[in-house]
């Protein structure tokens, strides 16, 4: 056993599990964080989706231990990444109102790798959406609200300013 | 059947000095692991033979790019995303940048390095056709000291490689003398995500202003047990203009050195012609 500090969500935990434990396991069963999802478990479903420092990574691939000192956002923590004093982040507002989300089981994944996606390219393409989602499968919505609901999220948000 | 994590060791010593001097200790009894998106995926599925695993993840030694008028030298543990976002790679090596945008996911490209894709020696893997094509360089790592080699020297046989059990892959080095050249690679595969190549070609040349090709590297992807340099194609098309014969004997001549198989993801009958059909395109490009 190994003992891990890592934060998540911005609150510093400390695990003692074995250090190639999934940090998937970690944070379903040890921390009991159970919005992130388990779909294939070989990384390429993209449902255990989270950023780490930053970075989207599928934490089904990552061994405990490599997340050592790390900043970890689940889909439990995303709003806070918003900072508006919200229940749900504006990537999930617009996922909602877009139908962007069916079963729910991809959606976690689907708002982090939209999260990181809009973080490198604040206005993407149709193209760099369709890259940036391409490691995220999704069995219900023929992805075509998805995409809406990421390309409504990069719009400038509306402010009732008016100007001229 | 998943596996028990608690059946595998994993270690992770501070430093690469540290590192190397766990592998001079005791040679063959640890694996390395770095971003883990080959390993790991085997150890989910309970298929992962090795039980001592040695995490070179958070080493800030092997993560680098470095760039000087002569050269770019990659360091084994830089990532597919530190490739792409790197202005060289883009600029002077665009069948790397392209290679490394199809390897994986986004979120396999922020985990995976480039010297665990060439370390795990898979034959089907998407950096290395670009690697011999730019005719890169590695130099090994161990306590011993270092050593260099021609990255074609690399693979002995289907996963073999000259990585002796001490060593680690230390860096990847590629000469910027390639102005001028013409760039050429596909993949083909389910998609280009995610998907694990069928085959694919990655080709530079040089074409004189009459047309003849003064210069011509092809490397491959699934068509022998190990990433190649096609040079029965390349000697069959240098100093020579691309006309319906010269194309005919280059696909001959890869006919001849390729030797693919049939497994889950294509047939040994398929990946000969469909490599044929990307040289004669390649080919063809080079007479634009």
């Amino acid at each position: 056993m190994s003992e891990i500090q890592f934060t998540v969500n911005g609150e510093t935990c400390s695990v003692s599990a074995p250090p190639v434990r999934r940090l998937l396991d970690v944070l379903r069963e040890d921390l009991g964080l159970t919005g992130t999802k388990e779909g294939c478990g070989e990384g390429e479903c993209g449902s255990c989706s989270v950023l780490m420092n930053g970075e989207l990574v599928n934490s089904c691939l990552v061994p405990v231990l490599q997340a050592e000192g790390a900043a970890i956002t689940t889909i439990e923590g995303v709003v806070r990444l918003a900072g508006t004093g919200e229940k749900l982040h504006p990537i999930q507002q617009c996922f909602l109102e877009r139908g962007g989300a069916q079963c729910g089981i991809c959606t976690p994944g689907m708002i982090l790798a939209t999260r990181h996606l809009l973080d490198n390219h604040p206005q993407p393409t149709l193209l760099q959406i369709q890259e940036g989602l391409a490691g995220n499968l999704c069995r219900c919505t023929g992805y075509m609200r998805i995409f809406d609901a990421v390309e409504q999220a990069a719009k400038p948000p509306v402010t009732d300013e008016v100007t001229g | 059947m998943r596996a028990n994590a608690a059946d595998y060791e994993l270690i992770a010593p501070p430093t690469l000095s540290a590192v190397l001097d766990v592998l001079a200790r005791d040679p063959g009894r640890y694996t390395p692991i770095a971003g883990g998106t080959e390993l790991m995926v085997a150890l989910g599925a309970g298929r992962l033979a090795q039980k001592h695993l040695i995490s070179i993840n958070h080493l800030k030694e092997l993560r680098f790019i470095d760039a000087t008028a002569e050269a770019v030298t990659i360091g084994s543990g830089a990532t597919f995303t530190d490739l792409r976002r790197h202005p060289v790679i883009s600029s002077d090596f665009p069948l790397l940048a392209k290679a490394a945008s199809w390897t994986g996911s986004i979120a396999n490209q922020n985990r995976g390095t480039l010297g665990g894709n060439i370390v795990n020696a898979s034959p089907a893997a998407d950096s290395p056709p670009a690697l011999l094509a730019y005719n890169a360089a590695l130099t090994l790592v161990s306590a011993r000291g270092t050593r260099t080699l021609p990255y074609g020297d690399f693979h002995l046989g289907y996963k073999k490689t000259a990585l002796a059990s001490d060593e680690l892959l230390y860096s990847i080095r590629i000469q910027r003398n390639f102005s001028g050249y013409i760039s050429y690679i596909r993949k083909v595969g389910t998609r280009n995500a995610q998907a694990i190549s069928k085959v694919a070609l990655a080709g530079l040349a040089l074409v004189s202003e009459g047309g003849a090709i003064e210069d011509i590297r092809i490397g491959a992807a699934c068509l022998r047990e190990t990433p190649v340099r096609c040079t029965a194609a390349e000697q069959a098309v240098v100093n020579r203009t691309v006309t319906p014969q010269t194309i005919a004997a280059a696909r001959a001549a890869l006919a001849s050195e390729a030797r693919p198989i049939d497994d889950i993801r294509s047939t040994a009958k398929y990946r000969a012609a469909v490599a044929g059909n990307l040289l004669e395109e390649f080919l063809r490009s080079l007479t634009r």
